[in-house]
């Protein structure tokens, strides 16, 4: 081959918006120039522009899918290092007033009033046939005020949900208010050094505030709330930031040595890896949570009454496992192939279908396939021998237990 | 670091190949064509974690899919810029894929195809005109 012409003028931001072939299957598909111009911004846009990211409508916002390093580095990055995630476009809100609690168990599926102040948990909103409307972390500052965030894909069915039941509780004269909070942005903090980075900015003591705990700090001047959780598996912390602080405090945490951006494509990665839902992939409005493998996410006060929004057809769920028709597992697999997608089949051994792949890809960390989606409840236990067809090929896979790789979560010693 | 992030993204073109818009190369001795995808497009698509390629002895058609790379993120479809028949196809790649990002122009070939139409090659791009598409 003759000598290489090198060139620099051509930057990845321009590239990304001609991928060479139409992706099959990613998050959100690039779209043309004028469309990115089109889309909602968050106030990270010039910093994601800045670092090279290649962006994408997601939910309606142009966010970058990756920066500069490949999905690849940024996803192992995260594992060993601190890894900084915009995660502005999701919906913060607050559900507050003297019955806010009420109002909120009405929704989900999460023991709030058992939950103590200061804590969050995951929960799911759930509709009339127990299916999940959608994902979501809350948190209990106090009995009268809940943080709760949301999923962007979700939003505007989550609000319409939210505040139908809301003119309701009204009407019955509850003291309840749901407020968007549009005004601040959301960074998420992830990776085992982000402790140590985050203590060099903030006087409150970090190594007071476990997995799951929520309180409000300044951090770099700005007023923050933060709630130390995430979505890859590792410590980490989600800082809600006011819109006019939300730049510099997260150039002052990308200037530290230990700190890369990270973009959807490596959040995926890792969250796959962490055997965590897509809401959209692996969760909709016709699984329950039960299936989903959530029923953990109900809490033990609420499960004699299940009095919750589809809470009879959960409640016949949970007293019999036989009415459980499907449950989500992990996959790995035996022999090489493609890595496995959303809509994969997955077959008995016999080549008869039983479930399909709801998320898959190739593990960055593990360095192999893995996936995860819903089988017939016969073929959930671990260790199950299936194959999974994948463009008409048929791969050899194994149910797996999930996560699959061992999470890092900051917990007080047993 | 800060130098690290900002350095240029390097992205090769290689003089004496023929392109694609759909970002694939062709090298042509005698009846034989080479195929592979540029750098560009191994650039764009990232680590790339599976290649799935035609089985040899198969008939490729030009401007039609002849395989699948698959990245971290995503599948993507390759197209044959030629017509004819499959001779070879790169095996090394299925131990490998990596090697498409590492030599997408030398080791990490695709498959090599007896033409059917050589002419095919004439409406395709030289590499300064291919520089000069995306």
């Amino acid at each position: 081959m003759r000598a290489a012409l090198r060139r620099c003028a051509k930057r990845a931001t321009r590239a990304a918006t001609r991928p060479h072939a139409a992706p099959r299957a990613t998050a959100a598909p690039a779209r043309a120039y004028a469309d990115i111009a089109s889309l909602k911004r968050t106030p990270l846009y010039d910093l994601h522009a800045r670092r090279g990211g290649k962006l994408v409508d997601f939910a309606g916002y142009a966010l970058p899918i990756q920066y500069e390093d490949s999905i690849m580095e940024a996803t192992q990055h995260c594992r060993s290092e601190a890894s900084l995630f915009d995660v502005s476009h999701m919906l913060g809100s607050s559900v507050r007033g003297k019955d806010a609690t009420a109002f909120l168990e009405s929704l989900v599926v999460a023991d709030l009033k058992g939950l103590k102040d200061g804590t969050g948990t995951l929960s799911v909103m759930t509709n009339e046939k127990g299916g999940i409307i959608d994902d979501t972390v809350i948190t209990k500052v106090n009995s009268n005020d809940f943080y709760v965030v949301l999923n962007a894909g979700c939003a505007e069915k989550d609000q319409a949900h939210i505040n139908a039941a809301l003119a309701k509780a009204k009407a019955k004269g509850m003291d309840v208010e749901f407020v968007v909070h549009s005004d601040r942005s959301l960074l998420a903090f992830q990776g085992p050094k982000t402790m140590s980075v985050l203590q060099r900015l903030t006087d409150f003591d970090l190594s007071k505030l476990y997995f799951g705990m929520f309180t409000s700090m300044k951090i770099n001047g700005a007023d923050c709330w933060v709630t130390r959780t995430g979505y890859t598996g590792e410590d980490g912390f989600e800082i809600s930031v006011p819109n006019a602080d939300a730049m510099k405090l997260a150039e002052r945490l990308e200037s530290e040595k230990e700190v890369r951006m990270a973009a959807l494509g490596p959040r995926d990665s890792l969250r796959l890896e962490a055997g965590l839902c897509l809401y959209g992939n692996d969760l909709n409005e016709d699984i329950t949570p039960p299936e989903a493998g959530l029923a953990w996410t109900i809490g033990k006060a609420r499960r004699e009454l299940c009095d919750f929004t589809g809470g009879e057809i959960i409640k016949k769920q949970l007293e019999d496992p036989k009415a459980i028709p499907q449950r989500r597992v992990g996959l790995t697999f035996t022999g090489k192939g493609a890595p496995a997608r959303q809509h994969s089949l997955i077959l008995d051994t016999d080549g008869n279908q039983i479930g399909e792949v709801t998320s898959g890809g190739f593990s960055p960390v593990l360095q192999k396939n893995i996936a995860m989606g819903y089988v017939a409840k016969a073929f959930a236990k671990a260790g199950t021998e299936l194959l999974v067809e994948t463009r008409g090929k048929r791969t050899p896979a194994v149910t797996t237990k999930m996560p699959f790789v061992n999470t890092t979560y900051y917990k007080p010693a047993e | 670091m800060t130098d690290e992030r900002a350095s240029c993204v390097a992205r090769t073109v290689i003089e004496g190949l023929k392109y694609m818009p759909s970002h694939e190369w062709t090298k042509v001795e005698g009846d034989i064509a080479t195929v592979g995808i540029t750098d560009h497009a191994q650039a764009e698509l990232g680590d790339i974690v599976y290649v799935e390629l035609p089985e040899v002895g198969s008939k490729v058609e030009a401007k039609s899919s002849f395989g699948v790379v698959e990245s971290v993120k995503a599948a993507s479809d390759v197209y044959s810029p030629i017509s004819g028949e499959v001779i070879e196809v790169n095996e090394n790649l299925n131990d490998t894929p990596g090697m498409v990002n590492e030599s997408s122009f030398a080791d990490g070939w695709l498959m090599k195809v007896k033409m059917s139409n050589p002419s095919e090659t004439d409406s395709m791009m030289d590499a300064a005109a291919y520089e000069a598409s995306w």
